[in-house]
């Protein structure tokens, strides 16, 4: 058995920082083989869903930079470290240096024990950062009938929230969301988590109705291309169906860039095309490399509606559904998004 | 019989090789997810398909049950192999009774060479996903030559290829057979490279529209340097024909799609009634229209122009182009297929 407290030291020393600040992490826990991997994996890494299989066991803690508009880390903590074994400073700063705690628990498998475990988590953590966010994703319940998942939920929901409150712990910030990666149930998930912690989110959510209200658009999302995650969306209501064609979109035009992209010096880039050699547009600072013109893209289905994608500062990408009617008129769309363009540039600048 | 067409093919193979899950990725629209829900085909699945307008591909997917096997080389003989256009065998590179296999094949050639001595034979090496990467290339070559060997015997020549559900290896395989059925692709082609020369575009992809096979596809001669990926049509398939299932589930369907990538631009619309056409422009080639129009083509010409705001101009322009070869190819379509 590894020595959790060696474990959590890890955790701490493999972590980036940045300019002597420690970039946001976000804590990725639960017992062994409920999917955290596969979460990572899937999400960071662009592994195939079905490909996590084979992914090992993770004996130590592993992180993920994701730099976006904002930074921040995903560290993951092996199942069987055990945070609540004796207190030490390592614990404490993980916690302190965390703004949320994502808890997995395996949908598929009797979940008490993860019940327990989560319980003692969230009484440690809350005690050391009051304002930590706990998100429990009740993982893989893509085998489980739509009711069936809603009866999971409500009683995991249940069992929790009682035993906090027999502790006498009321304003635990605790949300509880259904994922699997063979959905878009996932990226939606971590999608709230990441913009919880977005002091900018106010802001980019008010930018984004008012691009909407003057462009006909129905409804647009600003998402991060490589991972998927929605950085903010207008307030107008958000359904599945539409979240998922706009993720599906941003596939296709990655992809379809990346089976047309020229480059004579970089002969073997041809091998492997899927994507991961997509780099996010930076704004000019890549020295020595061109900068290369943004991407955008238009689909038209058929039945009127229009999925327009438009690529904005470092990596994010504006989404936008609209009707028919307004295609005429999409050269005035463009001009209107070129203004959120300089918005977001603005308030990066500020970040 | 004027201008109708039916292509009768033959899809064969053990049982649990494949062959009903590539039918239904390729035909109806199914992932390759969605493709462990297929049971087993019980006797033969007749499943008839429009393609291109006027042709008719008339698919026997022959459930490859020991039992059934046994009926088709014997009292349903004459009904299975006579007027087969293609017969289509999928081995299972995992399969434990190789020899089998081959010797079903055998009979299958036996049949055919009865039946439909005319028949075009493919051979797709199906589940390679299964086989690390380094000994694809081997274990395919291995069991291609042996085939090779057995085929010549009846005078057939066989083609194959190597595929997966799981890449779009499956679709290259697709194309290959679908268009050797098709007369007229020839046609097509010579049209699409008129087309791609007078408007001047680096590269041009004509799709069958409910399969996303490729048809045919002309790359310009002064094109810059898409060839370092020449699997380059069948991902194309792939990931349109994975889109139109999201559109699928908003009860939709894909129409256009307009890309302004890094390097390229590239749009793709429908052609006729039953194809659709990509047409893809390296960005450094900016161009704008002259407003003039060829009386004997009726395409616009393009001029060259360094004015990097004319992208709008260029789009309206490759629009305006494919709706004019539109009718040329509407005629293509509809030409008989056996005059």
């Amino acid at each position: 058995m590894a020595d959790s407290r060696g474990m959590v030291s890890e955790a701490l020393t493999i972590s980036s920082h940045r300019q002597g600040q420690p970039i946001p992490k976000i804590l990725l826990m639960g017992l062994r083989r409920c999917g955290k991997s596969s979460i990572c994996q899937v999400m960071f890494h662009n592994m195939q869903p079905l490909d996590t299989l084979y992914i090992e066991s993770t004996s130590r803690p592993a992180a993920t930079v994701f730099s976006s508009f904002i930074d921040f880390e995903v560290v993951e903590l092996p199942g069987q470290t055990n945070v609540t074994d004796g207190w030490n400073d390592d614990i404490e700063k993980l916690f302190i240096e965390s703004g949320a705690l994502i808890y997995v628990i395996d949908s598929q498998d009797e979940y008490i024990n993860s019940l327990a475990n989560l319980h003692s988590i969230i009484i440690h953590a809350v005690q050391i950062n009051p304002q930590i966010n706990i998100e429990v994703f009740i993982h893989k319940v893509d085998d489980l009938s739509e009711d069936f998942r809603l009866d999971a939920q409500r009683d995991i929901t249940q069992r929790v929230t009682d035993e906090l409150l027999d502790d006498g712990l009321l304003n635990v910030p605790l949300s509880f969301h259904l994922t699997s990666i063979f959905d878009h149930s996932v990226y939606e998930a971590f999608s709230r988590v990441v913009q919880k912690k977005l002091p900018q989110l106010a802001t980019l959510e008010n930018l984004l109705n008012v691009v909407c209200q003057h462009s006909g658009i129905e409804k647009a999302f600003l998402f991060d291309i490589k991972s998927k995650i929605f950085v903010a969306t207008d307030s107008s209501p958000m359904d599945v169906p539409t979240y998922e064609i706009c993720t599906d979109f941003i596939d296709i035009t990655v992809d379809m860039n990346s089976l047309y992209k020229i480059d004579s010096q970089d002969q073997n880039a041809g091998a492997k095309n899927t994507g991961d050699d997509y780099e996010p547009y930076s704004s000019g600072q890549e020295g020595g490399k061109k900068e290369s013109k943004p991407i955008g893209s238009t689909t038209r289905l058929s039945n009127g509606l229009i999925v327009h994608l438009q690529q904005m500062v470092k990596g994010l990408a504006l989404v936008c559904l609209m009707r028919k009617e307004s295609m005429p008129k999409i050269a005035l769309v463009e001009y209107n998004i070129e203004f959120f363009r300089n918005a977001l540039e603005q308030l990066q600048q500020l970040a | 019989m004027a201008g109708t067409a039916r292509r009768k093919l033959l899809l064969m193979g053990r049982s649990g090789s494949g062959k009903s899950s590539m039918r239904s990725i390729i035909f109806s629209n199914y992932s390759a997810f969605d493709t462990r829900r297929l049971g087993a085909t019980i006797d033969v699945e007749h499943q008839n398909l429009r393609f291109l307008g006027n042709m008719t591909l008339s698919l026997w997917d022959c459930g490859g049950q020991d039992a059934y096997m046994d009926n088709y080389f014997s009292s349903q003989r004459d009904n299975i192999f006579q007027m087969v256009e293609a017969l289509i065998f999928v081995f299972d590179v995992e399969s434990k009774e190789l020899r089998k296999d081959i010797e079903t094949f055998v009979l299958c050639l036996r049949n055919l060479y009865e039946f439909s001595p005319s028949a075009r034979i493919f051979a797709l090496v199906h589940k390679m996903d299964l086989v690390v990467v380094e000994k694809r290339q081997d274990v395919y070559r291995a069991l291609m030559h042996s085939l090779e060997d057995t085929s010549a015997m009846f005078s057939f020549k066989v083609q194959g290829f190597a595929t997966t559900i799981w890449d779009e290896s499956l679709y290259k395989a697709w194309s290959n057979i679908v268009c050797s059925l098709i007369p007229n692709v020839g046609i097509y082609q010579k049209h699409l490279q008129t087309f791609a020369e007078i408007s001047e575009v680096d590269e041009v992809i004509l799709f069958e529209k409910t399969t996303f096979l490729v048809l045919s596809h002309v790359t310009s001669s002064k094109s810059p340097g898409f060839e370092s990926d020449s699997t380059r049509f069948e991902k194309i398939s792939n990931i349109i024909k994975q889109f139109k299932q999201s559109c699928n589930k908003l009860r939709s369907q894909f129409q256009s799609l307009s890309l302004r990538g890094s390097d390229c631009s590239a749009y793709l619309d429908s052609m006729t009634a039953s194809t659709m056409i990509m047409v893809v422009m390296a960005n450094k080639l900016v161009t704008t229209g002259t407003g003039s129009e060829e009386a004997e083509s009726g395409v616009v010409d393009l001029l060259e122009n360094d004015d990097p705001f004319s992208g709008e101009a260029e789009n309206n322009i490759i629009l305006a182009n494919i709706k004019i070869a539109r009718k040329m190819f509407e005629k293509i379509e509809h030409m008989s297929l056996d005059g």
